[in-house]
């Protein structure tokens, strides 16, 4: 299902909401990620307001696809999308990684609604989107019935079928649970898990190609059984059609390599791996805000 | 004497005792916990023969997942399928699990309250000629630390299978903890398990010492307080499964009776059940505690009743402490 282009549209528009939110929480919590959050604002804004069956009223709604979240230090982007979905008021989200609130510093399943993990030590997301996968795909096996949808499924899902998505980073995939992950999705043929790995060549200590060369992923992919996309993770249309495609692929997991620009949305820290840990300022977020608002010049400042 | 209530077999001081390791219980329990509740599934990492996993997976080809030599995914995946409805039994050595994959178990089972069953196999030195590498003497103590949850070290193999299909029951994080030697089945089906709960094996009239063990150590123990009795001295024996949530009445009504603590564990004697007991009589009832246990060491190869005699966790030993805490 191709979508136009006022959805495609629609959708800017989110991740756009989602990026402004994401520099408030940052500066109101003074700690916390901002390069990963701002690079993966699209694809979450797609996720959320389009190729996710999910229902912020009934986040408990057993029918739901399940989105782990691998990488839980970019939570930010998490929790402001699913403010802007309904899962709970957009303000709560000034409340980041303050005491008392649900808001953790790397979130907790059990605090908030709409969270399917508890993440942030790396390289874990992917077994648990896989054990998910696996045990739906046990059930339909064994004709064990689900509840069924309470909410109109929006995408252009083949049967309706539940999906695990799992989104990664790319520092992660160093880590040696990985690929214990991958290994296990490879050899059972999980096609009901589709993975989403943010590759935006950053990490703490500097460029991943430095601090511990992942390339080729394609390679390391395929060798592991499975079906590798590559799209540019800041085209809406692109990413969205790459999860069309990877859902009629039947025979093999799927990872979609999402190249994305750490910072994006924000020129001045864009590429700046200095930017992987560390919050904007109040003088720095009035700046970024202002050039997010305007879209990077697409539209004129007195809309901003 | 024996406390009747227990309901310990006849011949449990006798030659003829039955032997089993306690891993037979899993094997046994989780059979019966998969007959009961379709949502049980037993993960394995490669040591299907050795865990028992091979029993369950006898019996239900399509719950038993083989992971290959990977127990961090095995924990993580455990946590998945648990979040979709699964109640995942993970079995491995206890070495590995939960010696390999502790910040798994730590942030996507514990933290995450998933409804995981870890397993650990292999457990103590009595697992015998495989060396210090495979004998796991500080799982306990890992895994108490973590908020929540569960830890179970079944004394024989019948109390094993019970704590198996207790597991399974019990909604939230467990760890069951099993040897590889055969050891003395000294309770029977009769015998009363209950998560939480601690046992009484032996009553002496006059108990000048409470003897405190977890794990099949409290066979040892048991034979311990009889060979006392027959010197004139008397002795409780407590046999405490459930390391965590502690059995603090039960405790507690021990040490007030004898007036003094001796703990028996197949572990290091820092952070495990010694200390766990110790903690809290010294909070709340401090009276003289000695620790049996591994002291600050690793293991090594041998048979298990050389290892054990060699690091003090024989009933001579055990004995020999209870002489001295009496004296």
């Amino acid at each position: 299902m191709s979508l136009t282009d006022i959805e495609i549209a629609g959708l800017e528009k989110r991740a756009e909401a989602i990026r402004e939110t994401i520099i408030r929480m940052l500066v109101a919590a003074g700690s916390g990620h901002t390069a990963g959050p701002l690079g993966m604002a699209d694809i979450f804004a797609a996720f959320y307001f389009h190729i996710l069956a999910h229902d912020p009223k009934h986040p408990e709604w057993e029918g739901r696809d399940r989105l782990v979240l691998s990488n839980g230090h970019i939570c930010p982007a998490l929790y402001a999308s699913l403010a802007h979905a309904g899962y709970f008021p957009v303000e709560e989200c000034l409340t980041l990684r303050s005491f008392g609130s649900r808001l953790q510093g790397h979130p907790e399943r059990l605090r908030l609604p709409g969270l399917e993990t508890t993440s942030g030590p790396l390289g874990e997301g992917l077994s648990q989107a896989a054990g998910m996968a696996y045990a739906f795909r046990m059930d339909e096996m064994s004709d064990v019935v689900r509840p069924t949808s309470n909410v109109e499924r929006t995408t252009s899902d083949m049967g309706g079928r539940q999906r695990v998505y799992c989104l990664m980073s790319d520092g992660e995939q160093e880590e040696g649970n990985t690929w214990e992950a991958a290994m296990f999705a490879g050899k059972h043929k999980l096609h009901n898990l589709i993975a989403i790995m943010d590759r935006n060549n950053i990490q703490i200590d500097g460029m991943t190609e430095d601090v511990m060369p992942l390339e080729s992923l394609r390679a390391k992919y395929e060798a592991f059984n499975w079906h590798v996309l590559e799209v540019n993770g800041h085209n809406m249309r692109q990413f969205v059609e790459a999860i069309d495609e990877a859902k009629a692929i039947t025979e093999k997991p799927i990872v979609i390599i999402a190249h994305t620009i750490p910072g994006k949305g924000v020129s001045e820290i864009e590429f700046d791996y200095h930017w992987h840990g560390k919050p904007p300022t109040k003088e720095e977020g009035k700046r970024f805000l202002k050039e997010i608002r305007t879209m990077g010049g697409k539209l004129p400042h007195e809309y901003a | 004497m024996r406390n009747p209530h227990a309901n310990l077999p006849e011949n449990v001081f006798a030659d003829d005792v039955e032997r089993l390791p306690t891993r037979d219980g899993f094997g046994k329990g989780s059979i019966e916990a998969g007959r009961a509740d379709p949502r049980v599934v037993v993960l394995c990492a490669d040591l299907a023969e050795s865990t028992r996993a091979e029993w369950f997976e006898k019996e239900f080809p399509a719950r038993f997942i083989e992971m290959g030599v990977a127990e961090q995914n095995m924990a993580a995946v455990a946590a998945g399928m648990a979040a979709a409805g699964k109640v995942p039994f993970i079995a491995s050595y206890a070495a590995f699990n939960p010696g390999r994959n502790y910040e798994q178990i730590r942030t996507t089972i514990a933290l995450n309250e998933a409804n995981v069953k870890v397993c650990g196999m292999h457990a103590g030195v009595s697992v015998g000629p495989d060396g210090a590498t495979h004998q796991m003497l500080e799982d306990i103590g890992l895994m108490r630390m973590l908020p929540g949850m569960v830890v179970i070290a079944p004394g024989d193999a019948e109390e094993a299978r019970k704590a198996v299909v207790a597991a399974a029951k019990h909604e939230g994080p467990v760890y069951l903890r099993f040897g590889r030697s055969a050891t003395p089945v000294f309770t029977t089906e009769e015998t009363p398990f209950e998560i939480g709960k601690a046992l009484s094996l032996w009553e002496s009239g006059h108990p000048k010492v409470a003897i405190l063990s977890t794990g099949s150590l409290s066979h040892t123990a048991l034979q311990a307080a009889r060979s006392l009795e027959g010197g004139g001295i008397g002795s409780v024996v407590l046999h405490v499964p459930t390391v965590k949530p502690l059995d603090t009445e039960a405790v507690l009504d021990a040490a007030r009776r004898a007036g003094s603590v001796v703990t028996v564990e197949e572990h290091q004697a820092a952070g495990g059940f010694g200390s766990a007991v110790a903690e809290f009589l010294a909070e709340h009832h401090p009276v003289p505690v000695k620790r049996l246990g591994v002291h600050d060491r690793f293991g090594q190869s041998g048979s298990p009743e050389e290892l054990l005699a060699h690091y003090g966790l024989d009933a001579v030993s055990i004995e020999n402490a209870v002489i001295k805490m009496s004296s």
